[in-house]
């Protein structure tokens, strides 16, 4: 068979680019990794996570930081949401984590308020302060109730009526 | 021949043989896998045949199939306000479905098409006879590297027209939207799993490669050798792959349970 030094070098170029084009695709799209350890572990317990997903993304400010490792159900019948930060991220100790919502309907993903102490968060550690997640049928559920309520009791106002579940 | 029934059974009967023979033939292509000749110059030459002369029609549909998927998930997502979820539905669909499907159809046509013909001629001139004359087995020298660099090639065109769709639906949302690049490519990110979805999707484009590369090969071994049985296997290489593309696909999503 002749040997042709072009078409070798096409070839060679072809598998590399394919290679490279799917190696891509798996690290920076499909977030794949070859050692899961890298970065910093938090979990933090919820009462209520929505329809927050793994690998939604989790905020300061508006700036990504990490993302959503793993949601689970814990022994106290609370969600347990892991999340995978970026490795250099010094929080504080008393630092919170709200659930909240892109737009009315949009993707729910977590905030961070980084609080003020001196200790910063290690891997493993879990963050105490948390705040569920808004559900907006379960809002508008309780404001109809809480306002019928406060109409058939005489000038009642809606908002200061406890709402509870029949 | 004028009864019906005896036409039907003769067809059924003669789809059972093929697909027999097609079994038998897998395995002899298996076993000269694992045999000594490597053929490695000829699975470079054939490479180059079927991936690199592949590479343009590939990237120009992959780049037009992500393009119009940009168009058509614009105009209806943003009538719910969720233009930002453009590069989640373009990504999606491309990486599960559109990439691993149409490259096999493509490459069926494109690479499928002409392996069965060249063999289908080579069958036609009594190339693969003289070759058994020689005590040269022809699974071995013709069949085995055009098989295998089929199954090599179309992971890697999979992979490259995912990559051209995703960058066209990107310059649809971007530059004719005018969408926001970050919430284009973040959306994309979040969505696509590793597991789930590049997993599926690779797991695929090898499926799909493996079937395309035996039934073309298949087709052109077992055609007549006349001018128009090379033309018959050329046609039914082509339909054949695409049918069982398109069924094996349901197979595979079914039981992946995406």
């Amino acid at each position: 068979m002749e040997r042709s030094s072009m078409r070798d070098f096409l070839v060679g170029l072809f598998m590399l680019a394919g290679i490279g084009g799917i190696v891509y695709l798996s690290v920076s799209i499909g977030g794949f990794s070859w050692h899961g350890s890298e970065g910093l572990h938090v979990s933090a317990a919820f009462d209520e996570t929505g329809s927050l997903t793994v690998r939604a993304p989790v905020v300061i400010g508006g700036v990504r930081v990490g993302e959503v490792s793993a949601i689970s159900l814990g022994n106290d019948f609370r969600a347990t949401v892991e999340m995978n930060l970026d490795p250099g991220l010094k929080l504080p100790t008393d630092t919170s984590a709200q659930i909240v919502t892109a737009g009315v309907l949009g993707d729910r993903y977590i905030e961070l308020q980084p609080g003020a102490e001196e200790k910063v968060l290690k891997s493993g550690d879990r963050i105490s302060m948390t705040q569920s997640a808004v559900i907006l049928e379960r809002l508008i559920g309780q404001l109809v109730y809480g306002v019928t309520k406060g109409d058939s009791k005489d000038n009642k106002p809606a908002t200061s009526e406890p709402a509870k579940m029949p | 021949m004028a009864n019906p029934i005896s036409e039907l059974g003769y067809k059924a009967l003669k789809f059972v043989q093929a697909l027999g023979n097609l079994a038998a033939f897998t395995a002899a292509v298996a076993w000269a896998i694992v045999r000594p000749p490597s053929r490695f110059g000829g699975f470079v030459r054939e490479l180059y045949k079927l991936g690199v002369l592949s590479l343009v029609i590939i990237c120009v549909s992959g780049l037009a199939v992500g393009m119009v998927l940009g168009l058509q998930g614009y105009h209806t997502l943003v009538r719910f306000g969720a233009q930002q979820s453009v590069g989640e539905l373009v990504g999606l669909s491309l990486i599960r479905e559109l990439g691993p499907v149409l490259t096999a159809l493509l490459v069926a046509g494109r690479a499928g098409s002409a392996t069965a013909a060249e063999i289908g001629t080579m069958v036609a001139t009594e190339q693969l006879n003289g070759l058994r004359m020689l005590s040269i087995d022809p699974i071995s020298l013709v069949v085995k590297p055009k098989a295998l660099a089929m199954l090599c090639s179309t992971p890697l065109l999979t992979g490259l027209f995912v990559l051209c769709g995703i960058y066209g639906g990107y310059v649809v949302d971007v530059g004719l939207m005018k969408g926001d690049p970050g919430s284009y490519m973040s959306g994309l990110r979040s969505a696509v799993d590793f597991h789930n979805d590049i997993e599926c999707c690779l797991l695929k484009a090898v499926i799909f490669g493996t079937l395309l590369g035996l039934i073309a090969t298949f087709r052109g071994y077992n055609s007549e050798p006349t001018s128009e049985g090379v033309s018959a296997a050329t046609t039914s290489s082509v339909v054949i792959s695409s049918v069982s593309v398109l069924l094996m696909d349901y197979v595979i999503t079914a039981l992946w349970g995406v």
